[in-house]
């Protein structure tokens, strides 16, 4: 894992004690709100509807399991000991008083953490795929380059007022788990003709309020000029995005509007201009960063306790076939840790159930942690012969749900529980949905399900991107819910159609049911996956079975 | 022909602790809804508000919601002010368990 330098300590060290003075003059009356909240979002400080909220970068979603113990520390000692993990890898603590805040980031930068650029009109955290360095299908582990980026934007002198936030992503490997089509600029690591290794950039997909699905500005890029090609698109949007209007001030609405070759062209010229200004420090540097991400020194042992732990246990099996990916290095796995017991709050973790992640890693997982953006915890290494103790250690803590990727493994939201934009609730409706389906026992048999639901236009819960989406929106005052059908966020990153009318509180949850059940009847056999009979069927036949009563009616 | 003017409460967030509080007729915040001012003139309300928000020691991000006279003093009329009166639906935190 990377470590600060001296550089970046003393950064954040300063950044925390400008802020500490912040927070004070605010406190003694010479700053106004007005004045204050920009300094604020810079660190990550939001004001929500019941409390501040503290969002803390988590960058590519990589922890130690140090940094994961100071997470449940900062948990008790300043909020009510739990945290909130994102979508977009970080974790977020919805009860912190004003006046601890600064005490909070100091206990972060302990521990080389920080809330920095988790807010405001900046580059943001820089997202990873949350299998990096782990998964079998991988070309080429992405968090070096994710580092690299993540130094080069933070407190870029250019790129700290651009017209919006400005998201990037990247993925090492052919299938893409960082959702990369939906960020202002995807990375993508691939080979070109001739088999050396370069990114696909992909730019302009975001979700929001105008989704769209990101394009591929530069097909084969050399690893050498990411940053300069980088920086070039930033630069370029920086003078073109929209001021004028919030709504139309993202990347992708300043694609939309100049057409693709037009920005390739300005990119283009842009990066002949600057590329000479990168001489080859950044390589230096990721030449560094790389050594920092070695992979560690995998141990080959027998994989027999895992076999008969399999083979006596069937609720170890269950877990086990849900629950792991497949590893690069030979009898390891990935554990994926559902932070989505049913009923409880998607992507909420208890900081004993923080402690008990931290010492797996430790003790099984190489000192590794990921947090995925579905809002779970991955151990990217294990032995499979240590599988079994990791089971019943996760078993003891309450993290042994298995339902990976299943129908109660929900993206939601905060929603109008804590978010102070929320147009309506979407924390009960995945606890809601999450129980009937457990009632039903029928998760497993459904298959892989991806359900994601927002609690407004924003998407931080990523529903146009759900195999179900599920919006929650305000309509004449009364809370009510959209839903969108074939959404995929995947290598195949497909925008979800709107089904038809809105459902109330009351009945979304057995909308969602008979959608699903109803699936169950349309599918050719139980290897079609809810996403597959939506891409042969269409929407009519899940548009009857969501909507039977106006069926009846247009028959009439 | 100018809208109905429906009754309001001012309400704001606590400076330090963040939570939801309201203006009263003494110029004062409380963490309930049933102790604000309820205003019914579009004018007071105006006047009102920019005497709240002179409050920048104590309150963050002033603003008029509205409100019903209920059987012990204001009440919320939205959802979202309902919610504010009371805390998150997941965990009993906030005003639902600290009132
Ligand atoms: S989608 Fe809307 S309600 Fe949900 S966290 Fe984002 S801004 Fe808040």
């Amino acid at each position: 894992m990377y470590a600060y330098n001296d550089f970046d300590e003393a950064f954040v060290r300063t950044r925390v004690a400008q802020f500490r003075g912040q927070v004070e003059r605010r406190i003694d009356g010479s700053l106004t709100e007005d004045e204050f909240k920009p300094l604020r979002l810079m660190n990550g400080l939001y004001l929500q509807l019941h409390a501040y909220m503290l969002r803390v970068a988590v960058p590519y979603g990589t922890l130690n399991p140090a940094q994961m113990r100071q997470l449940a520390y900062i948990a008790d000692r300043w909020d009510k000991g739990y945290g909130h993990f994102t979508t977009r890898q970080n974790i977020q603590y919805n009860w912190p008083k004003l006046d601890d805040v600064p005490d909070m980031l100091e206990a972060l930068a302990d521990v080389e953490m920080h809330a920095l650029q988790t807010s405001g009109n900046t580059i943001r955290n820089v997202t990873a795929d949350h299998f990096a360095g782990a998964s079998a299908d991988e070309i080429e582990d992405p968090r070096p380059v994710a580092e690299l980026l993540r130094q080069w934007s933070t407190d870029h002198p250019e790129f700290q007022f651009l017209p919006r936030k400005f998201k990037i992503a990247v993925s090492g490997a052919k299938h893409d788990r960082a959702v990369t089509k939906a960020h202002d600029i995807g990375v993508r690591m691939v080979h070109n003709d001739a088999g050396e290794a370069g990114y696909e950039i992909i730019v302009g997909g975001g979700l929001g309020r105008t989704p769209m699905v990101g394009k591929v500005l530069r097909a084969f890029l050399p690893r050498e000029e990411l940053l300069a090609y980088c920086e070039a698109i930033v630069s370029v949007y920086n003078l073109l995005g929209r001021r004028d209007n919030k709504y139309k001030a993202r990347i992708k609405i300043t694609v939309h509007e100049n057409g693709l070759e037009k920005m390739q062209e300005l990119v283009e010229a842009r990066f002949a201009e600057i590329r000479k200004g990168f001489t080859g420090f950044d390589q230096e540097l990721l030449q560094q960063i790389e050594r920092a991400f070695a992979a560690p020194a995998f141990v080959s042992k027998s994989t027999a306790s895992f076999e008969a732990a399999r083979l006596a246990n069937p609720a170890f099996r269950s877990w086990a076939d849900t629950n792991l990916a497949a590893h690069k290095a030979p009898g390891y796995a990935i554990v994926s840790i559902s932070i989505k017991k049913h009923g409880q709050t998607p992507g909420d973790a208890t900081s004993d159930q923080m402690r008990v992640m931290a010492d797996l890693a430790e003790k099984y997982g190489h000192s590794e942690l990921r947090i995925s953006h579905e809002q779970n915890v991955i151990l990217p290494h294990v032995h499979q012969a240590d599988l079994p103790a990791v089971y019943a250690a996760l078993r003891a803590a309450d993290l042994a749900t298995a339902n990976i990727g299943l129908v109660s493994d929900i993206i939601a939201c905060p929603g109008m529980d804590y978010c102070a934009l929320a147009t309506a609730r979407s924390i009960p409706v995945a606890q809601e949905i999450a129980t009937r389906f457990d009632e039903l026992k029928i998760e497993h048999e459904i298959g892989e399900l991806k359900i994601k639901i927002s609690g407004c236009i924003n998407a931080c819960g990523h529903h146009h991107v759900g195999h179900i989406g599920i919006l929650g929106l305000d309509r004449a005052g009364v809370e009510n819910y959209q839903i969108t059908l074939g959404g995929d966020g995947t290598e195949t990153t497909t925008i979800g159609t709107r089904a038809g009318p809105g459902f109330s509180a009351d009945d979304i949850v057995p909308a969602i049911e008979r959608l699903v059940t109803g699936y169950l009847d349309l599918r050719q056999d139980a290897g079609e996956t809810f996403l597959q009979a939506y891409r042969r069927l269409g929407m009519e036949p899940f548009k009857a079975i969501l909507y039977p009563a106006e069926d009846k009616a247009n028959a009439a | 022909m100018p809208r109905n003017f429906t009754p309001k409460v001012i309400t704001a967030n606590a400076l330090i602790a963040g939570d939801a509080v309201w203006f009263t007729a003494d110029n004062t915040w409380s963490p309930r809804i049933s102790e604000a001012e309820l205003i019914t003139d579009e004018a007071h309300a105006d006047l009102r508000l920019l005497e709240a928000q002179a409050h920048q020691h104590e309150i963050a991000g002033a603003y008029l919601a509205d409100a019903k006279e209920g059987a012990n003093g204001p009440e919320p009329t939205h959802f979202r002010e309902a919610f504010r009166t009371r805390g998150p639906s997941n965990y009993a935190h906030g005003k639902q368990v600290e009132l």
